[in-house]
């Protein structure tokens, strides 16, 4: 029944590719031997019920708990690896609660963001005028007119496209968002669906979402997570008609499903 | 709203915070005070250097460095045995304590003082690299808050203990005493005195200075965020350790710089002058000021300095609970330091001239 995974594109497409991902948590498997290859050019998301190891398996990824198995990206083994190095390596993440500079403006946030572009030296030097990329970051996540306001007095939706923001600063290559539109407005899911697929197009793009309408909308591809394991993998249509899927959300697909 | 000016304004108002200040220790200060209480404010410029760097460590990067007299003695002590050497000459060479409890001979280890670019390169390098390590194998285990705190003023409290009890090498309790000249210019003469105040306070502006590029730096937005996000900063890209070595290295070295100037103005050094208490003394300059701003942590420093010596010349017993009792005070009621106090005035003045538009004002989290 699961879907075959797809091979790497043989046109050089870039990929993220995770092998045997198992996260122990004393003799707890919050992930248990996921396989999952992430395409560049596709919004893949990820869904399941809470406790189904999403976060985790995102957590193992970014080095902020360890893992056992694979996860290799351009011949990094990202497992092992320190978080800073994993970003400088091209793979960033979001966190459910957005987490931004709060005292910093969106500006000074998302030139913050570009480290990875600078030498020691230049750290030492003021900011002069706005970098190219800090400028076509504002431009696409929208917040230009808002660049010299602190980010503590921005909207709820706007913190997460600042941190998507600061991700396209970082040039991360592969984007891991963990639940980007819990608590948005009708309005910003929608702009926030668009702003992922306008970027994603040249990304590696995975979003963990409760949300199934917003999956139904913007999913390319839905991996779906059940008690640490890939239960299935598909399109939102194969998923949907799955019936496993109908069971690990029984009882809670009105609310649980909805936004848990 | 006139934003270009204001802009421009408020982008420069460092830099004439900083040139007041200037004009204020290297011109007016000696035109109307006496030599006494020049030498006087020459000794909490030197406080007021130890004070930025408090300022760039803690305000900046939220360490709460509570044990900064370890970096002001070891460059008061390095200067001291300098000194202490450059007054022996009568004794052979080798210090009257030593003469009294020791074996009479100079150890190795203080050969090196003798040369005056030795003595000026170890109060720069000793404390940058002490801190280096400390801060590589504090920071990188994660230690950070209370645990930080307690661990800096602890290994200021064994330094204390260690110049007390070593008396054979660094005086006991008494420290290095009966210093006569500074690199060669006699400590007597008022003119030399002068040159020395001036030294210190001029070093006291570019520490300044150097702390202003290094707020306004990248370096220094990131230390921001390092101390407001710690665990978000790795997403980006950056080991938070690292950053928050420099800024331990760098308020070494200038808490090392002020205290090798203290001791040509003091005549001596000894282990009061860089104890917990000292370290407390240093850090409540900064706190009473602002820490986190940049002119605050310099003038809280001078504010304490002041203070100190008309209370000690009043309650020479009992000066410490004032001090105390203003650290408790100021983290109370304005943990941001007197830096947060005006522009909170001219804020409200502000709003109240101008129309009532509800403005978005932010509270500063108070990060200990």
């Amino acid at each position: 029944m699961s879907r075959k995974i797809a091979p790497p594109d043989p046109r050089g497409m870039d990929y993220l590719e995770i092998r045997g991902l198992t996260v122990d948590f004393d003799g707890f498997k919050a992930v248990d031997g996921v396989d999952v290859t992430l395409l560049q050019g596709q919004l893949h998301f990820l869904i399941g019920p809470n406790g189904a190891g999403k976060t985790t398996l995102v957590d193992a990824v970014t080095g902020l708990v360890s893992g056992s198995g694979h996860a290799t990206y351009r011949g990094h083994q990202l497992l092992g690896m320190k978080s800073h190095q994993i970003v400088r390596a091209g793979v960033g993440r979001t966190f459910q609660t957005a987490t931004v500079f709060e005292e910093l403006t969106v500006l000074q946030n998302l030139d913050i963001a570009g480290g990875v572009h600078r030498s020691a030296w230049g750290m030492l030097r003021a900011r002069r005028g706005v970098p190219d990329y800090v400028a076509s970051a504002l431009e696409t996540i929208g917040l230009t007119d808002l660049a010299d306001r602190p980010a503590g007095v921005l909207a709820h939706g706007q913190k997460q496209w600042l941190e998507i923001g600061m991700l396209l600063v970082q040039d991360s290559k592969v984007m891991l968002l963990d639940e980007p539109v819990a608590g948005m407005s009708a309005e910003e899911r929608a702009e926030t669906g668009e702003l992922l697929r306008r970027i994603g197009t040249e990304r590696t793009i995975v979003v963990i979402e409760h949300d199934m309408e917003f999956v139904r909308q913007y999913a390319d591809i839905v991996t779906v997570m059940h008690a640490g394991k890939v239960l299935t993998e598909g399109s939102v249509a194969d998923i949907q008609a799955d019936p496993r899927v109908q069971e690990v959300y029984l009882g809670r697909t009105a609310e649980g499903a909805e936004h848990a | 709203m006139n934003g270009r000016a204001g802009q421009l304004l408020k982008a420069s108002a460092p830099l004439l915070g900083i040139a007041a200040l200037a004009l204020l220790l290297l011109v007016v200060a000696p035109a109307v005070l006496t030599q006494f209480r020049l030498n006087n404010l020459g000794k909490y410029c030197c406080y007021a250097i130890a004070a930025v760097g408090i300022g760039i460590a803690w305000g900046r990067g939220g360490m709460l460095v509570l044990g900064q007299g370890l970096f002001f003695g070891i460059g008061a002590y390095a200067m001291g045995m300098h000194l202490k050497l450059e007054a022996s000459e009568a004794t052979g060479g080798v210090p009257d304590f030593m003469l009294n409890f020791g074996s009479g001979a100079l150890p190795a280890w203080w050969e090196p003082f003798r040369s005056g670019p030795f003595t000026i390169l170890a109060i720069v390098v000793l404390p940058a690299v002490l801190a280096g390590l400390l801060g590589f194998a504090v920071f990188k285990r994660r230690i950070k808050g209370a645990y930080f705190a307690i661990l800096s003023q602890a290994l200021t409290v064994a330094f204390a203990a260690l110049l007390v009890s070593q008396i054979k090498y660094t005086g006991g309790q008494t420290g290095l005493n009966s210093l006569r000249s500074f690199f060669g210019y006699n400590l007597y003469d008022p003119a030399n005195k002068q040159m020395i105040y001036f030294i210190s306070a001029g070093l006291l502006i570019a520490a300044l200075l150097v702390t202003y590029q290094l707020y306004r730096s990248r370096f220094g937005e990131l230390l921001v965020a390092v101390r407001d996000a710690e665990e978000r900063v790795r997403f980006l890209g950056h080991d938070p350790a690292n950053i928050k070595v420099v800024a331990f290295v760098a308020a070494a070295v200038m808490a090392s710089i002020g205290g090798a100037m203290f001791v040509p103005l003091a005549g001596l050094i000894n282990p009061r002058e860089v104890n917990a208490l000292a370290s407390i003394m240093l850090i409540a300059g900064a706190a009473l000021g602002g820490r986190a701003s940049l002119l605050g942590p310099a003038i809280g420093a001078l504010a304490v300095g002041f203070g100190r010596t008309y209370l000690s010349e009043s309650f020479p017993e009992q000066w410490t609970y004032f001090l105390g009792a203003m650290f408790i005070l100021v983290i109370l009621f304005i943990p941001n330091g007197l830096a947060s106090v005006i522009p909170r005035l001219w804020a409200r003045r502000r709003e109240r001239e101008t129309a009532p538009v509800p403005t978005q004002q932010p509270e500063p989290e108070v990060a200990a």
